[in-house]
């Protein structure tokens, strides 16, 4: 055993800062109430998702109809493609499309509510 | 006279009074109908907002706008569903958090200014107003095929109605008629298609697509109810009694090719097989033609076709009957729900109108000559199916229509008067209850005067005007509104003001000088393709330089607007030091 064994070991203990105040983490409903600058950060967060989401949507379901008439204008070949006795035309926006947008619908309101649940869940700490 | 028809429609009245009356008995103050509407589930709300909606322009007039149109005119019922999709993506959920009643209601919450809440309440009743309008000459149209009235009877029945559901049943029809009367017209509509298909191919089946223009299914007699001047191109020998090119005839005739005019209460019988005479303003087209788009020789056919999608796209947000009902929903999450389930029930219904259109061609090729199309709904069953069960059909299309004229009617007129009482009459009767029934009395007094001395449009695109003045006002007020916080009050009446003006100014041109053509007139006939960028435009441009005009509370709002119910956030906003 040598002398240095003896020795208590030489620790180093940090106190608390004392420049900084400890107090519970802030809600951010409480920031998006004050209007703080971080609230306005994730209110604004929000209805950037909520509003890229709804113009998805709505370009899903009107993009292709907006080609329509053009593919249908431009290419006189599509006009003679039918499926059974019906012309394509008539089976995409006679009947298929009632279902499509339905679908699309669907997959918005998802998205929408998933979108809300995340936000509830960041402002409320869960 | 048709019985069993009359039958359908009175049933269909006396069921809508007594539902009315059953549940204003449960609902006896309008704080009662409202607490008890929020507990409706999502789809009874839903087939209230979809029974509102389908309106004498879907029932009767998409149909008869595709057996003229054809492959372009599907784009009404297309549209008249995509605005859902619109309505559900970009403003269903936040219009619900921002618990405003009516549109003028938002316009309120959002900008705080009752100047803009004016001008709202000004274009609710044009727009209601526009969109009553054909309900009642639909009615009309109805009555006078089905029953042999005068035309004016049926606007006046369906007035009275609206009026006694109204006064009678409380202050608005409720959740439960117009569910109900959505419901029956998907059966009114639905039915029928499965036995015109079984009779359809009962006959063999023909295709609508043939490479002739329509002709007579078996000897036909025609009753022209108004003068008319028809284009013949194969000659042909008619029976006639009445007046034919200027003359009283009572007897066979023989019609060379070229125009030849018709007087009212002519009766006119065709032999089978006989090429069917068009009427002179609508080129006759071959069934091949009739399949495919842009082939109805209209000029500029790709601008008309896209600007009618735009305004039916973005007009449906915007009127005023359908919005009212999203208040009904308990939180944001329940108006999606709503939405959703709307664009089902109204995509399930439109399934039917194109077989009428279709088939119609084919069995009822004579409303080509007279022009009255939009009847082809009610006049398929009888002629394709015929005998007793023709008859029941008849019946079940007659109440179908009924119901379509008066959920409509009454979702309106209980809109436009809700408006006008508050913002007009109430200011000189102080009575809430007096107020309402004077002012929905005035609700329907004005279309039915206006429906008397209007020309009559076909219904589908006498509708789409007033779309054509939602998209071009309130569709960019509710987008700007809810999605950009720097709307301010004074952009907002800018662009209704813009948009209000032009759109109706379009459509008033287009009704009055019918003889323009070119460019002109296809920018006019469908005005909101440019007049809801410009509106939208001024708003933009206007709100960026009154910007010192943002009230300190908008973000307030904006919080309101898009934050979820279950997160615990101060919605209505506190002036500063009152905290």
């Amino acid at each position: 055993m040598s002398k240095s064994e003896n020795k208590p070991r030489r620790e180093v203990i940090i106190g608390p800062r004392r420049d900084v105040r400890r107090r519970p983490p802030r809600p951010v409903t409480d920031e998006i109430d004050d209007q703080t600058r971080v609230g306005k950060v994730y209110l604004r967060s929000l209805i950037r998702t909520q509003l890229l989401l709804g113009l998805a949507t709505v370009a899903l379901v009107v993009v292709p109809l907006i080609a329509m008439p053009l593919i249908f204008g431009w290419w006189p070949a599509a006009r003679s493609l039918q499926v059974g006795p019906l012309p394509l035309w008539w089976l995409i926006l006679g009947i298929l499309v009632y279902p499509a947008i339905l679908g699309v619908g669907w997959w918005y309101v998802r998205q929408a509510d998933r979108n809300e649940a995340q936000f509830t869940d960041l402002v409320e700490g869960r | 006279m048709n019985a069993p028809a009359a039958l359908g429609m009175v049933l269909t009245v006396i069921v809508t009074i007594g539902l009315a009356a059953y549940s204003s008995r449960l609902a006896r103050t309008t704080g009662d109908f409202y607490v008890a509407s929020r507990s409706v589930p999502s789809w009874w709300n839903a087939s209230a907002i979809a029974g509102e909606y389908l309106s004498a322009a879907s029932f009767l007039g998409v149909a008869g706008l595709i057996m003229v149109g054809g492959a372009d005119a599907v784009w009404f019922p297309v549209g008249y569903a995509v605005g859902y999709v619109l309505l559900l993506a970009l403003v269903a959920a936040p219009l619900r958090r921002s618990g405003a009643y009516t549109l003028p209601d938002f316009c309120e919450a959002r900008l705080r200014s009752r100047h803009v809440r004016l001008i709202a309440s000004a274009l609710v009743v044009l727009i209601g107003w526009l969109y009553v309008l054909p309900q009642l000459q639909g009615a009309g149209l109805a009555l006078q095929i089905l029953l042999d009235t005068p035309v004016w009877v049926g606007g006046m029945l369906v007035s009275l109605t609206v009026l006694v559901v109204i006064v009678g049943g409380g202050m608005r029809s409720v959740t439960l008629v117009q569910g109900f009367q959505y419901w029956l017209k998907v059966v009114a509509i639905m039915v029928p298609v499965l036995f015109l298909l079984a009779a359809w191919r009962a006959d063999s089946g023909p295709s609508t697509l043939t490479e002739t223009p329509p002709t007579f299914h078996g000897t036909t007699t025609v009753k022209v109810e108004s003068d008319i001047e028809v284009t013949v191109t194969d000659p042909v020998r008619v029976l006639a009694d009445g007046s034919v090119d200027g003359n009283v005839i009572d007897g066979p005739v023989l019609w060379g090719e070229g125009n030849h005019r018709v007087g009212s209460r002519t009766t006119l019988t065709f032999p089978d097989g006989a090429a069917v005479p068009h009427l002179s303003s609508t080129p006759a087209q071959t069934g091949r033609d009739w399949g495919q788009t842009l082939q109805g020789g209209q000029e500029h056919a790709l601008y008309r076709t896209f600007a009618l999608m735009f305004a039916l796209f973005l007009g449906t947000m915007g009127l005023p009957h359908v919005l009212v009902r999203f208040y009904t929903n308990p939180d944001g999450r329940a108006a999606r729900r709503t939405a959703l389930v709307v664009i089902g029930l109204v995509g399930l219904f439109y399934l039917a109108p194109s077989v009428y259109g279709m088939l119609g061609r084919l069995y009822t090729p004579e409303l080509l000559m007279t022009g009255r199309t939009d009847a082809v709904v009610l006049l398929l069953p009888q002629a394709l199916v015929g005998g007793w069960s023709g008859e029941w059909l008849t019946a079940l299309v007659a109440a179908g229509a009924a119901a379509a004229f008066l959920a409509t009617a009454t979702g309106l007129t209980v809109t436009v008067a809700g408006v006008l009482s508050q913002d007009v009459v109430g200011r000189w009767i102080s009575n809430p209850i007096v107020s309402f029934r004077v002012a929905a009395a005035a609700a329907v007094l004005v279309p039915l005067l206006l429906g008397l001395t209007a020309e009559s449009l076909p219904l589908a695109r006498a509708v789409s005007l007033a779309f054509a003045v939602a998209a071009a006002t309130f569709s960019p007020l509710l987008l700007l509104g809810i999605w950009w916080r720097r709307l301010t009050d004074v952009g907002a009446a800018a662009g209704l003001i813009v948009g209000g003006v032009t759109a109706s100014a379009a459509i008033v041109i287009s009704t009055l000088v019918p003889s323009l053509t070119g460019w002109p007139s296809a920018l006019l006939a469908q005005p909101a393709a440019w007049a809801m960028p410009a509106a939208f435009a001024t708003m933009v441009v206007v709100s960026r330089r009154s910007s010192h005009r943002l009230r300190p509370g908008v973000d307030r709002i904006m919080i309101r607007l898009h934050t979820p119910e279950s997160v615990g956030v101060q919605r209505t906003w506190i002036a500063r030091g009152q905290r």
